[in-house]
């Protein structure tokens, strides 16, 4: 048997795009076969057809040499193809035992089984979990470990791997390539979905890269450099670097002192966290997501409250007080959901005019010509790609959201901006605008707290790093001294040796 | 002590229909379907069980038949919840509001006509002399089975796979289909079983408990078990409590009359409670514990 799927010719339309167009793909067994691309290339809308969770508009797939309709994901289960999304679809309120009996046969649970079963697949494949855990005790590395478990329980033989190591700390990482490269062993054949270079280098044996629906091309892992990856997958030559000026602090803007905060379950998320920045200053915050950062967020701009400690925004000290106060001192704010950012439903103008909406008004009235100047400034400056200022956000990709975004938040006197996942879910290209726009802000002066789980981001843009592990940071480090193995062990846990 | 014996066993016989119809809503809301229109499908099953009775004379019949209408009622719902996915909220309104219409319309020649048979207490042996947890052993056939379905649809819930599945479907409906289970069929089933159970509870009412047929007799109950829902955090077993305990507010209905508090004032009594109950289900600690399912109202799109 030369290949266990092979899709040939799968072409998928979806309103206004092409998603796959005439694309081949081809598994043999015992491999880990990657599918690289940028945000948007068609490689989940691919797999989810794999998955019969898409009909393809044209296109053959034959599993095993024979050809096959795969209309639900039954279909691919009986084919023994399964998938572990990017996102765990876990069912958080159930416990593990219960989340595995959704899957197997018997109609009483019957824990004593599923124990010993994960038992047996620990001892052969290093899988470990506690099945009485509730499903939202569990880190993300756990939850998807779950998953994989799901996919082995089923029988799975063909296993599409989505994305995996996006909510994975660096050593959940290699952990989970270690189970990866035992599967492997025991012949079962791997798809490994990825936007980045390093992982499938260290895992794949054949990589197929797409790009805006096209194949480009299929190459064995060992017969290419990064470079020429990068190249393929991007379209065109990309550097790696970005021009960071020396420039002198100024003033200290932000100051953190001891803060706790509670999430949303009342749990206490943000443990004691201090720390200040300067103008001119960009200080990251790495981290897996759901260590805090979010609620510490949330508390510096005044959407959450403090149970304790302090913050102080140029002298001033605003713990506990309202946004609104937050925002006239000078703090911009990107948060990392673009629908709080921007109400996608209203048009490019009263977004725009969202946060000052008060300039505009007279009497209570507003003077929309005045908004419709700033509105055009604005998107031409920041180069939104909008047909006019009426449409409204939604229709707008990802990357000009988040321009318009920052546009706002920017455009006016801005002393500290704090930055979540600014880029997060854009190409390359968008990515790279946003990055340089930043360093833009950093020259002028502004204070920026950027937390990101882009270890890259963070190394590339700050001027100080800080790891946050369960509400606290694990240490602050120069980014010019960081490493980037000192950081990825900090954001599992372990303490720098100082 | 014996009067404490009595009052128990007053209260469970009132809180019968309460419990029949939270639980069959507790199974509909667990696989994330909201129905609000349990009064209509109580009102319904009550005039369907009376009529067939009263016409058959076998009240076994009426209460078979009273099961079935409740079901197509809510097929009703379910069809434009699941499978075309409208606004839950809006159409369990339409479901009380048609339920309500259509029993009185059907129930107007009924109004006044006393039963032919009657259904009696049958105490169990031994068991109903004991003081206290004897009011549970001194009732009617139909309790008796309400104690079953209690513990029945308790071990459903949380001891089999369809039960998983079923819990599955109101937090995570993806992740169900992703199993490859159809979550359509089972939101249909769960809210089959709810309003076959209200429509149950609505039969309880008009052939054991009153037993006569009275416009609008359901007297808001269906809202009640739609509260006690919260209150019982989705859980078969807790649902008797609230029941019972509700039951207990009816009876004290009656027992306060003869002492001059106004009767509208007293009418009030029930909605007063429900909203204490709700405040405390929503305070705090009770909602840390457990909440509502994630994607109860949810629509599931495939």
């Amino acid at each position: 048997m030369e290949t266990v799927v092979e899709m040939k010719g799968i072409t998928k339309r979806f309103p206004g795009v092409v998603a796959n167009d005439h694309v081949d793909f081809d598994l043999k067994p015992g491999e880990i076969h990657a599918l690289l691309g940028e945000n948007g290339a068609g490689k989940t809308t691919l797999m989810n057809i794999l998955y019969g969770l898409y009909r393809p508009d044209e296109g053959k797939i034959f599993v095993r040499g024979e050809e096959v309709k795969i209309r639900s994901p039954k279909d691919a289960m009986e084919l023994g193809i399964a998938r572990v999304p990017q996102f765990p679809e876990t069912v958080d309120n159930l416990s593990v035992a219960e989340n595995l009996a959704l899957l197997l046969p018997g109609k009483i649970l019957r824990k004593n089984k599923i124990q010993s079963m994960i038992k047996e697949l620990a001892e052969r494949y290093g899988l470990e979990l506690d099945v009485d855990a509730m499903v939202y005790e569990l880190s993300m590395g756990e939850k998807q470990r779950l998953e994989l478990i799901k996919a082995l329980c089923r029988g799975a033989e063909i296993l599409i791997l989505d994305e995996p190591t996006t909510v994975l700390t660096p050593s959940e990482v290699e952990s989970l390539f270690q189970v990866l490269r035992r599967m492997k062993e025991e012949g079962k054949s791997i798809v490994f979905v990825s936007h980045k270079l390093e992982e499938v280098f260290a895992i794949a044996d054949r990589i197929t890269v797409l790009r805006r629906g096209k194949k480009i091309a299929t190459v064995p892992a060992k017969e290419i450099t990064k470079l020429e990856l990068a190249k393929l997958m991007v379209g065109r030559p990309v550097t790696f670097e970005l021009k960071k000026e020396p420039v002198v602090f100024g003033e200290e803007v932000l100051k953190v002192n001891n803060l706790r905060v509670l999430d949303d379950r009342g749990l206490l998320a943000v443990k004691g966290v201090s720390f200040s920045i300067r103008a001119g200053e960009i200080f990251g915050i790495a981290g897996v997501a759901g260590n805090g950062q979010r609620e510490l967020v949330e508390a510096i701009t005044g959407l959450r409250r403090v149970e304790d400690g302090e913050v102080v925004i140029l002298g001033k000290d605003v713990t506990n007080k309202s946004s609104a106060d937050i925002i006239k001192l000078g703090v911009a704010h990107i948060p990392d959901d673009r629908r709080v950012g921007a109400v996608l439903t209203l048009s490019v103008m009263d977004n725009l005019m969202l946060k000052n909406y008060t300039n505009f008004s007279k009497n209570g009235i507003l003077d929309l010509r005045k908004a419709r100047e700033l509105a055009e400034k604005l998107i031409e400056k920041y180069k939104i790609v909008t047909p006019n200022v009426n449409v409204p956000v939604q229709q707008l990709s990802g990357g000009n959201i988040a321009r318009l975004i920052l546009a706002r938040e920017t455009s006016g006197e801005c002393k500290l901006l704090i930055a979540f996942h600014p880029t997060f879910g854009l190409d390359v290209a968008a990515t790279e605008e946003i990055r340089k726009l930043l360093l833009e802000l950093r020259r002028k002066g502004v204070a920026i707290l950027l937390v990101s789980e882009d270890l890259e981001e963070i190394m590339q843009l700050s001027d100080r790093i800080a790891v946050m592990y369960r509400g606290t940071f694990m240490g602050i480090v120069d980014s010019e001294k960081a490493k980037v193995e000192e950081i990825g062990l900090m954001m599992g846990g372990v303490k720098p040796e100082t | 002590m014996e009067w404490v014996t009595d009052l128990l066993t007053m209260m469970i016989s009132a809180g019968t229909p309460l419990l029949l119809a939270t639980l069959g809503e507790i199974y509909a809301e667990r696989s994330g379907i909201l129905n609000l229109g349990v009064e209509g499908m109580m009102a319904v099953g009550a005039v369907t069980a009376f009529g067939i009775t009263l016409v058959t004379g076998n009240p076994l019949l009426g209460f078979l038949l009273a099961t079935l209408t409740g079901c197509l009622l809510a097929c009703v719902h379910a069809f434009l919840s699941i499978s075309i996915r409208s606004n839950q909220v809006i159409s369990g309104l339409a479901l009380s509001m048609l339920g309500l219409g259509i029993s009185s319309l059907a129930g107007r020649r009924l109004i006044g006509t006393p039963l032919p048979v009657t259904i009696r207490k049958i105490p169990v042996p031994l068991l109903s002399d004991i003081p206290v947890i004897g009011a549970f052993f001194n009732q009617d056939p139909v309790t008796y089975t309400s104690y079953v379905l209690v513990v029945l649809l308790w071990f459903i819930l949380f001891k089999t796979k369809l039960g998983v599945i079923i819990r599955a479907c109101g937090e995570n409906p993806q992740a169900v289909h992703a199993a490859g289970i159809d979550v359509y069929l089972i939101r249909y089933l769960c809210t089959l079983i709810g309003g076959a159970l209200a429509g149950l509870g609505g039969a309880y009412l008009s052939v054991v408990y009153t037993p006569t047929w009275i416009e609008g007799m359901t007297a808001g109950q269906g809202w009640i078990a739609i509260a006690l829902v919260i209150f019982a955090v989705w859980n078969p077993i807790y649902a008797t409590v609230g029941a019972y305990l509700f039951g207990g507010i009816r009876i004290l209905q009656y027992r306060l009359q003869p002492l001059g508090i106004s009767v509208p004032l007293l009418k009030t009594l029930p909605y007063v409670c429900t909203i204490v109950v709700l405040v405390v289900a929503s305070s705090g600690k009770f909602r840390k514990r457990i909440g509502a399912p994630a994607a109860l109202t949810i629509p599931f799109e495939k």
